[in-house]
């Protein structure tokens, strides 16, 4: 049987030593949400280089994977990506009411899953001709 | 009950678009991160090869729908985080208008882009 806690808001950060682990899975899927969607807009505006013809698009694409830091932003995207769907579908668990005793460890698991994810991506981001 | 978190009011309209048009993402964001990290490398991407994978008719029409839910759930997610906060009155309204006119201008721009990509423009 679960219980309730009154743990106040969690819009409330300046209490964040306090949070427990729905709470944190509420911020960081909000950040990594934010991310996203400022991502989506400019990957629009780096692909609308197709517009410009097949040299333009190709040499931008190309240009900006040489850069040693486009890799490690990639790495970085690929990271909140990868936890925003994780938890994504353990908030699709909780609002089917699957799993909410378990609400705190599926939380725990998105993290060890994204690092493990990310970590072993990290040889196949950062290779290939950098400039 | 256990703890839950949402900005979202459970059970409404919003709400439950932000979860439908999620579990088209989990499978498409997926896969295409797999098929332009993994098994294409991002270094060697070039116009002909976009262009080939673009001319296929379901390539399209996945890469189109991603384009369309992608951006109403990201936009979507945004409206009500912002609602969740406590904007109200004009604010909402001008927030909810900017976002509305943001995610037209972002569809439209993207089915150009597609378009071109596809070799149609």
């Amino acid at each position: 049987m679960s219980q309730s806690y009154n743990r106040g808001t969690v819009e409330d950060f300046g209490r964040w030593r306090e949070f427990s682990a729905g709470m944190w899975a509420w911020i960081f899927h909000k950040f990594t949400g934010w991310v996203l969607v400022g991502y989506l807009f400019t990957h629009i505006a780096v692909l609308s280089t197709s517009l410009g013809g097949a040299e333009l698009y190709t040499s931008t694409l190309q240009g900006l994977e040489a850069l040693l830091v486009v890799r490690f932003l990639e790495v970085g995207l690929l990271a909140v990506a990868v936890f925003h769907i994780l938890n994504g579908v353990r908030l699709l668990m909780v609002d089917l009411g699957v799993g909410l005793e378990a609400q705190d460890k599926s939380f725990y698991a998105s993290m060890v899953l994204t690092g493990a994810i990310v970590i072993a991506s990290i040889p196949t981001f950062l290779g290939g001709p950098l400039a | 009950m256990a703890e839950h978190y949402s900005s979202f009011e459970r059970g409404g309209r919003r709400w439950l678009l932000q979860r439908l048009t999620a579990v088209f993402l989990i499978g498409v964001l997926a896969f295409h991160f797999l098929l332009l990290h993994f098994a294409n490398h991002a270094a060697d991407i070039t116009f002909a090869g976009t262009q080939a994978r673009m001319s296929q008719v379901g390539y399209f029409a996945t890469m189109w729908l991603f384009l369309v839910t992608a951006t109403f759930h990201g936009v979507n997610g945004v409206y009500n985080a912002l609602v969740n906060q406590g904007i109200a009155g004009t604010q909402k309204t001008a927030v909810k208008w900017g976002l509305v006119v943001a995610g037209l201008l972002l569809v439209a721009q993207g089915t150009r882009v597609a378009l071109a990509m596809n070799g149609f423009l």
